[in-house]
């Protein structure tokens, strides 16, 4: 039975099912119950957006907060997972990547190929991405191309809870490391979503919506821009497919090419820097693959290369907008269109 | 045994002897096969340290974990990894522990409970930690033991480690490997302690010092520390004093070391030797019950080396296979 609920409330949903079905998983992360071994509640936060609240009561034991030692805790959650848990670990923001990197880059993702195909790491690291919540450089990037670029890795990164709830699902069930990203505006995002448990899997991309003379590629919140672009567009007689990828390794370049090859055009839209980002990836493979197929140069809309500012007026520049997004399909469309 | 002052019974002791002989004939054959040339990459080598690996892992059964460091041989070999396919691997052969796609540096076999040899200096600590906690879930009474350098200890993935193993009473033990030097740097330069007991008080775990180069003393200290993990004490560390027989890797000048440093190790300090001599000593074992294992293993050593050197070699198909379980 569906109903409305929140990306974050449907996270909590997945984790629940999950925690129900299988013994073996266990959640690890900074203040997932949060007040362990303080004078007040107990289970004051769950989670420092409350992501996790409510499970520690369920699940007694099973939820363990952590120090703030992320390279002890996630190379422990990986190291469990090599002796047959399934750990999910929360990196409170992906940023945090930094201080805990190699138990990601050359533990965990190497463990199968680099012990001849033997060993099993089912982690799952969630962790929080993205701007728009005026939480400045440290704690608003969208880091996905450094995790995309590293073979081993599973990337995804939903743009709705009924998304988010399959697929971390899934992330759980998976016999590979996944780094699951949570776009903190999208949170409270509200979409209908089943309450039994379900499985979306990797590799296949979303058509959100269809559309005969534009393809944009996109992922996360910015799917959320590129729908409002379309609509802006379709006023304007252009109508543009969005393509929402849901998971960016592995990526589904089968839906990409297949659209290319019926728009001619590509507008690829990325919160992530422009340089060797999800856009230049996709950018390049449609170039390589459907060069025969564009009408147009594939356009890039990303964040600038910069750090994520803090003033509100200049993070708001700094994440592509709608607008933004529309302007770069005109750019492709807008001779055409005057020829028509 | 009325006359026995050892804490194991003789087919211990002739195990525990075999370990050691096992890890020094292979380290001793890779020194010679790799200036040979015949061997890819660069390999570091344990000979000197046997005592440690082999009187912490008499402790442990395929149920407990351990995680290795770059210097890792003797510690697969320990824990019962497979002497060919380790001698395959290390040349690259699809028959190798890893099917030639880990080398000398991630030799693992996850069904003995060998987590890897690492090529990242300290990265074993925090996943030893997953392995106490998964083993904690189970409660299966199993362990988790990761070994470091000197040099190693002084990674912050250490420290996390020591605290979370602490907070969380994870059945792990830490073992330092003071073989007094980080490459070519001493540990009196780079760490500001006297001894490592200090630095696990300061993380609230018990500690004991040994003679690395003393496999009773080793084997004495690790089994009071293991027992009482496996018994839910907690975590503790120790460490082992010891001497490395040659460089950092192979080929390594060593100028770092004192003339003469590695003649006098071997010739006051082999670990090997100093066991013999006790074992025979009381008469428990014969000369003729050492030499017998020391011709044996020659033997494997030999009968690995050829059977490396025959072996195929990957397919290319091998580069893209297992990057995932499913993609």
């Amino acid at each position: 039975m569906a109903r409305k609920i929140s990306f974050k409330q449907a996270i909590n949903e997945a984790l629940d099912l999950e925690m129900r079905r299988d013994p073996t998983v266990i959640l690890l992360g900074e203040d997932i119950v949060g007040g362990a071994g303080g004078k007040g509640e107990e289970d004051a936060w769950g989670g420092v957006l409350g992501v996790t609240k409510g499970l520690h009561a369920k699940y007694p034991g099973r939820l363990l907060d952590t120090p703030l030692s992320e390279s002890a805790y996630i190379g422990a959650a990986i190291g469990a997972a090599c002796c047959g848990m399934r750990p999910v670990a929360e990196l409170m923001f992906l940023d945090f990547m930094g201080v805990c990197f190699d138990q990601i880059l050359n533990q965990a993702a190497k463990f199968n190929y680099m012990f001849g195909g033997k060993a099993r790491t089912p982690v799952t690291i969630r962790a929080m991405v993205g701007a728009g919540f005026r939480a400045a450089a440290q704690h608003s990037q969208m880091l996905t191309p450094l995790f995309t670029h590293i073979p081993g890795l599973k990337v995804v990164c939903p743009s709705n809870a009924y998304d988010a709830k399959g697929l971390l699902i899934q992330s759980i069930r998976d016999n590979d490391p996944v780094i699951f990203c949570e776009h903190k505006n999208l949170y409270g995002h509200e979409v209908d979503v089943p309450a039994e448990a379900y499985a979306l899997p990797f590799g296949e991309a979303n058509i959100v919506r269809d559309g005969r003379d534009v393809t944009i590629v996109t992922y996360g919140l910015m799917v959320h821009r590129a729908v409002e672009a379309a609509a802006v567009l379709a006023k304007q007689g252009i109508e543009a497919e969005v393509i929402d990828l849901r998971t960016l390794s592995p990526i589904d370049w089968d839906t990409v090419i297949e659209s290319v090859e019926t728009t001619g055009r590509l507008v690829v839209v990325d919160e992530a820097h422009p340089r060797c980002s999800l856009a230049t990836d996709v950018a390049a493979y449609v170039a390589q693959h459907a060069f025969g197929a564009l009408k147009a140069a594939p356009q890039m809309v990303t964040a600038p290369h910069t750090p994520v500012p803090f003033s509100p007026v200049l993070e708001d520049l700094y994440l592509p907008t709608a607008d933004v997004i529309a302007t770069a399909v005109s750019r492709i469309t807008a001779r055409e269109k005057l020829v028509a | 045994m009325s006359n026995n002052p050892f804490p194991l019974e003789k087919p211990d002791l002739l195990k525990a002897y075999r370990t050691m002989r096992t890890i020094r004939e292979f380290e001793e054959r890779l020194h010679i096969e790799f200036a040979r040339g015949d061997i890819p990459g660069f390999v570091h080598l344990y000979a000197g340290e046997e005592a440690c690996a082999a009187g912490v892992m008499m402790h442990l059964t395929d149920i407990d974990r351990i995680a290795s460091t770059h210097r890792g041989h003797g510690h697969c070999i320990a824990k019962g990894v497979d002497v060919h396919e380790m001698m395959a691997e290390i040349y690259g052969k699809a028959t190798g522990a890893c099917r030639g796609k880990g080398g000398s540096m991630h030799i693992a076999d996850l069904s003995k409970g060998m987590m890897g040899a690492n090529g990242i200096l300290g990265a074993g600590a925090p996943l030893i930690c997953g392995a106490g906690l998964a083993a904690k879930f189970r409660g299966d009474g199993g362990v988790g033991v990761t070994f470091f350098g000197d040099g190693a200890s002084n990674q912050g993935t250490v420290l996390e480690s020591m605290n979370l193993a602490a907070i969380w009473k994870l059945p792990v033990l830490f073992v330092v490997e003071n073989n007094g030097y980080a490459e070519a740097t001493s540990v009196n330069y780079a760490t500001a302690i006297d001894s490592f007991i200090d630095r696990a008080t300061g993380f609230g775990l018990p500690a004991m010092a040994v003679d690395g180069t003393d496999f009773f003393a080793v084997y004495e200290a690790a089994g009071e520390l293991i027992r009482r993990a496996r018994e839910g004490g907690g975590p503790a560390l120790l460490e082992c004093r010891m001497v490395r027989f040659f460089g950092h890797f192979e080929g390594d000048a060593q100028t770092y070391k004192a003339k003469g440093e590695n003649d006098f190790n071997r010739a006051n300090r082999d670990c090997l030797n100093l066991f013999a001599e006790r074992v025979l000593e009381v008469g428990i074992v014969s000369t003729e019950e050492i030499e017998a294992i020391d011709r044996e293993l020659l033997l494997l050593i030999e009968a690995s080396v050829t059977a490396a050197k025959a072996a195929p070699l990957p397919a290319p198909r091998d580069l893209t296979a297992d990057v995932y379980v499913s993609y």
